[in-house]
């Protein structure tokens, strides 16, 4: 039997007994980021392919809200700051060992390469729209020579994007379940699915809104394998790692993660992906709605869980 | 140099003045603390037994909280101090949940405090205000460079262990028992 007592001192509602820092803002701002970096991945890759007059709403639509996901996303990573008039210290230094400075400098890319490329194709959704001044114009004029060159960067960005939400958690020891290294992929597929969702979501072609379904499919098999071999990592490591994995098999986050991830933001999607591929009548907005869930589930759960996790002394 | 400090949990008895000191002499916030007494009893009475520990930031030299930091406000100073440069701290928590040993809270006006081995103390030749005040002298402070250092000899002649050095950050407060 063992007794463990801080007798003094520690006092630190944050800290004790269970250090949570991190609310709902790192979670929240970790979805738009991975599903911006889905978007855009998609976006550039279906240009690159010359695909955009196949599958019109991931190079046309789904890019116009991706501002808006950063800048929520940044907003609330602002809001979760507590030394918020500093914020600006990320711009002054540039340290690769840590993932929120270079995570810091990714955004700082990507944000306005989002901007460009929403703004090169608002006229698809707004017929009417005018620049009223013409250096605005010729600047459309100017940047859109450049297509192809954004759709590289918004690739490769876009992944690096998508790992950093995950690696993001990976790097912290001193949160066991947070401490490998598959988060990274793991976040990465997770965004991408979520970034196929939402352009089935907004097509209104079913050849596209089907071959986006078919992508999802496979993103939504990589996942799965990757939580099992999340586990199985987990479970062939140290004692503290199998701990923080006894969290999801049997702990406190066992139910939220199994039925709110795994069932209804993978398993269920995927089936219902695979029914209508075989013309089952299902309301297709189903699926995407529900890997949408998954998601923001996954993100959460693992924010709160790591954060229980515990090294033993 | 290497600054390290090594507590005697054999001689330890919790009576929690190194904290007081310390809030006293860093003006720590009213329900804060930078270090703190840990009461371990294992076993079944009547066969117990006890460890107190007085413990704080282990001013690692492999520290995962300067690693995190994402502004480079977590730093080391001379000495392997870790300490924090308040003006460059965004009150990310990144370095809070990368400290194994929670040893850091966010300070009431929003950057990231901690134990900072008193080294405004230690430039002036003083000893930490914990070791200083410990009516039991437990405490012990000093340069792990220098053989002939009270902490050397100490940790020469006495079996000691860290905390959690399986976590890979090499602590440099030692435990004697």
């Amino acid at each position: 039997m063992t007794e463990d007592i801080i007798s003094s001192g520690r006092a630190n509602h944050l800290i004790d007994p269970v250090l949570e820092v991190w609310e709902w803002h790192i979670p929240s701002y970790l979805f738009l980021g991975g599903l911006a970096a889905g978007i855009l991945f998609f976006a550039g890759l279906t240009w690159l392919r010359k695909k955009e007059a196949m599958h019109p709403t991931s190079v046309k639509i789904a890019p116009l809200i991706v501002p808006l996901l950063l800048v929520l996303g940044l907003f609330f990573l602002f809001l979760d700051l507590k030394h918020k008039l500093y914020f600006w210290r990320l711009y002054t230094t540039i340290k690769l060992g840590a993932p929120m400075s270079w995570g810091a400098w990714v955004l700082m890319a990507v944000t306005p390469l989002s901007f460009i490329w929403a703004a090169l194709h608002i006229k698809e959704v707004f017929p009417d729209w005018d620049w009223k001044f013409d250096l605005l114009k010729r600047a459309e004029q100017w940047l859109s020579q450049y297509k192809t060159w954004m759709a590289w960067a918004m690739v490769v960005l876009a992944v690096v994007l998508g790992v950093y939400t995950g690696i993001l958690f990976s790097a912290f020891n001193g949160r066991p379940l947070w401490n490998t290294s598959i988060l990274g992929p793991l976040f990465l597929v997770s965004g991408m699915s979520g970034g196929a969702a939402v352009i089935v979501l907004m097509s209104r072609s079913k050849e596209e809104r089907h071959y986006f379904a078919k992508v999802d499919l496979l993103l939504i098999a990589i996942e799965l394998v990757l939580i099992v071999h999340m586990f199985m990592g987990f479970l062939a490591s140290t004692q503290t790692q199998i701990d923080a994995a006894q969290l999801f098999l049997g702990g406190e986050y066992t139910a939220p993660f199994w039925i709110f991830v795994v069932i209804m933001g993978l398993i269920l999607p995927a089936l219902f992906e695979l029914m209508e591929m075989r013309n089952k009548k299902i309301p297709w907005m189903v699926a995407p709605v529900l890997v949408l869930f998954g998601g923001i589930m996954l993100r959460f759960i693992i924010a709160y869980a790591g954060q229980v996790s515990q090294w033993k002394l | 140099m290497r600054y390290a400090m090594a507590i005697d949990t054999l001689k330890c008895v919790g009576c929690s003045d190194c904290v007081v000191a310390c809030q006293t002499e860093n003006n720590v916030p009213i329900g804060y603390s930078r270090d703190w007494i840990r009461e371990i009893m294992t076993g079944v009475y009547p066969d117990l037994h006890l460890e107190i520990r007085s413990e704080r930031c282990n001013h690692c030299d492999n520290s995962p909280c300067v690693r995190s930091c994402p502004t480079g406000a977590s730093h080391y100073e001379e000495g392997g101090i870790v300490k924090v440069t308040k003006n460059k701290c965004i009150g990310c928590s990144a370095c809070i949940v990368s400290c194994p040993y929670n040893a850091r809270y966010i300070h009431p006006e929003g950057y990231v405090d901690k134990c900072t081995f008193c080294d405004h103390r230690v430039k002036n030749g003083n000893k930490p205000a914990c070791v200083a005040v410990c009516p039991t002298k437990c405490m012990y402070f000093g340069d792990l460079d220098n053989p002939d250092s009270e902490i050397s000899r100490m940790l020469n002649s006495r079996q000691h262990k860290t905390l959690i050095p399986e976590a890979g950050t090499t602590p440099r407060v030692y435990f004697l028992f």
